[in-house]
């Protein structure tokens, strides 16, 4: 996995609610069996008409936010299906970090485990990074795992939570099966027990 | 003495096979279930890695998202993506020899069918799948919830999940139900009531009588859409009902390993003075039949009520409904009981087991479809189809005008060709309202198999009750 240490990047704002999966990737292109080139698909249905032309108002289309690094976004995020494809529609358009004021909770997951940040905040931060992401590319956002802390353009600078072990895992590029690996032993006699003590499953 | 515990502490309890410092555990995987489109790339990643899968008795593989549901469809799928990836299920099956259901098989259906009907899903069971609906097996007090892809090959590996422990909800459902409500009814009035992020970070446990009450398939239907109301997982505790479905099904035990299961599921409940973080309850005689208006599952409303305006809500959802009702297409003040609709779709892992289908058969019964509505009826399994028809259901729909559909999970994600056109208006059985998500531009209404089916005769949504 690709290790994520600190960002400095444009932010994109989407101040919607409930953005979900289905938004994210649609399924027309949960055919591949691929990981990678689903970043021309992101949010297709709504950065696309149905002649396949841009929506020039949609806000990945709009000339100052083509190489947004971060997306800015209402409550609930990535609600909906379990799709790996929605972070990696996300990473492979060049998306490294969510910040939202909550987010559902397989998305969440799934970001981790593609070397994506989402971020939580109390919503009066985000609506402050929500403006900052409405200046487009004057609003520069640089975002250190390492010290859980987001700098806004003006040099204003507010702070995170995240998961110690998942930013564990982020900072050092880790695998999880490799890790998951190393405590077989663990899961070894988990599985003796179990034969015993509930042999029909 | 021992601290009460909720029933999702003694599965939990019963599942950790290492807990570190942090909280963080590998909590072991009884049942993993696998369909086409979210698995290939976890097989991919364990032929790089050069990796067995740990379990390959514990895992099933059905296709069901991409599969056509014509019958012509032993001729294969046309669509070549389509295609590659069923045929890449195929052979990462055999390769790696799980058990598999293959298209042609009776026995094939949406994995969330296929793995209650064969007895895969157990009371007790830690069950995931790459699929949030995965949630359906709690109706049988299995801990089931839906992974990512990362995370079905990390399964795949090590038959564990890295996870943290959720936060205890419950959800209670006080009293009787009243004529016309269904299982459907009252999830989507849970939704509507706690919001479709209430349940983040929490495993909702559902109780009350009016849950007691519900055949399993309607329990299937209440807990399916737990991930809806944004929920990891759903239950609902094991009893008699629990243990009659699941007695004699191919792989529920039996003889004397029956007896030690079932002492052990009779266990399986909520101990008396057991905290909760959240609690939620509902008068069941409060809950109408009930429609969604707008394109997210909390936008539920009683079919008797009008299409509400953007001004009714508050903070983003204004934006939201107002965002809603342009896809949608409807006027606010517009009774929900006078909007024309194009299409029916009954099936799906939360609507397509048997008992919907009776439901839906006996308000069809005798009766045709309005003039100008394209009606689907889509049975969740091969063995429902085989069942229904057996009762003459099959019969039934297609005297009505229906098309009667091979299994498979269809214009409820619409992965494969049935789909709405833009802008046609669907009486649907599924779980999902998300823009686009029965087919670009389409417009979702959810409702049950009942309420679906009076739409179908009537051409407009309609209170099931006015044709009862």
């Amino acid at each position: 996995m690709d290790k994520f240490t600190t960002l400095t990047g444009i932010a994109a704002p989407l101040p919607l609610i409930n953005v979900d999966t289905d938004m994210i990737i649609p399924k027309q292109f949960l055919k591949t069996i691929k990981r990678s080139g689903l970043g021309v698909n992101l949010f297709d249905e709504m950065r696309f008409d149905s002649e396949g032309k841009e929506v020039p108002d949609f806000v990945l289309n709009k000339p100052a936010y083509r190489n947004a690094e971060i997306l800015v976004c209402g409550e609930n995020f990535g609600c909906g299906s379990s799709r790996e494809h929605a972070p990696w529609a996300i990473k492979d358009f060049g998306i490294r970090c969510v910040i939202a004021p909550s987010f559902a909770d397989i998305f969440f997951n799934n970001c981790f485990k593609n070397g994506i940040l989402p971020i939580v905040l109390p919503q009066a931060e985000v609506d402050k990074l929500m403006d900052d992401a409405e200046r487009g590319s004057n609003a520069i956002i640089t975002v250190d795992l390492e010290n859980q802390t987001i700098t806004g353009p003006d040099g204003g600078s507010i702070s995170f939570e995240v998961d110690a072990f998942k930013k564990h895992c982020l900072l050092n590029g880790l695998d999880d099966i490799g890790l998951t690996m190393e405590k077989v032993a663990s899961i070894d006699s988990f599985e003796e027990a179990a034969a015993q003590s509930r042999p029909w499953v | 003495m021992t601290a009460p515990k909720t029933l999702y502490d003694k599965i939990w309890d019963a599942h950790v096979a290492h807990e570190a410092e942090d909280g963080t555990c590998l909590l072991y995987i009884d049942r993993h279930l696998v369909h086409e489109v979210t698995s290939p790339q976890a097989f991919e990643g364990l032929r790089m890695a050069g990796r067995p899968v740990r379990a390959p008795e514990k895992t099933i593989a059905v296709p069901d998202h991409n599969v056509p549901t014509t019958t012509d469809r032993e001729q294969g799928i046309k669509n070549e993506e389509s295609r590659i990836q069923v045929e890449a299920l195929d052979k990462n099956a055999k390769d790696f020899g799980i058990n598999y259901y293959p298209v042609d098989d009776i026995r094939q259906g949406i994995v969330h069918i296929v793995g209650p009907e064969q007895g895969w899903t157990l009371p007790g069971m830690t069950v995931v799948c790459g699929d949030s609906h995965t949630a359906t097996h709690g109706a049988f007090g299995a801990l089931a919830h839906g992974i990512g892809t990362s995370e079905v090959e990390h399964v795949l590996a090590t038959q564990t999940l890295i996870q943290k422990k959720s936060r205890n909800m419950k959800v209670e459902i006080t009293g009787k139900l009243r004529p016309g409500v269904t299982a459907k009814d009252i999830t989507l009035a849970v939704i509507g009531e706690t919001g479709t992020a209430g349940g983040t970070g929490y495993v909702i446990e559902y109780c009350g009588e009016a849950i007691r009450d519900l055949s399993m398939e309607g329990r299937m239907t209440v807990c399916n859409m737990a991930i809806e109301g944004g929920a990891r997982a759903g239950l609902i505790a094991p009893d008699e009902t629990t243990f009659e479905y699941v007695k004699g099904r191919p792989h529920a035990p039996k003889g004397a390993q029956w007896e030690a299961a079932l002492n052990w599921w009779k266990t399986l409940y909520t101990d008396e003075g057991a905290e909760f973080d959240k609690v939620v309850t509902i008068r069941g005689e409060d809950i109408a039949p009930v429609v969604t208006w707008g394109t997210s599952p909390e936008d539920v409303l009683p079919i008797t009520d009008t299409v509400p305006a953007p001004e009714d809500f508050e903070g983003g959802k204004v934006d939201a409904a107002r965002r809603s009702l342009e896809y949608m297409g409807l006027t606010p003040g517009t009774p929900l009981s006078e909007v024309p609709i194009d299409a029916v779709f009954i099936g799906s892992c939360t609507n397509g087991r048997i008992e919907d289908l009776r439901a839906a058969a006996e308000i069809v019964k005798g009766k045709k479809i309005a003039q100008g509505v394209r009606g689907m009826v889509v049975p969740g399994s091969g063995l429902v189809r085989a069942q229904a028809e057996e009762e003459g259901l099959a019969e039934i729909f297609e005297d009505a005008g229906f098309e009667w559909r091979m299994a498979g999970c269809s214009m409820c994600l619409a992965m494969n060709p049935d789909q709405l056109a833009p802008q046609e208006r669907c009486a649907s059985t599924s779980n999902r309202n998300f823009e686009g998500r029965q087919g670009f531009k389409g417009r979702t209404h959810l409702m049950s198999p009942a309420m679906a089916a009076a739409a179908a005769i009537t051409g407009r949504l309609t209170d099931v009750r006015e044709v009862m």
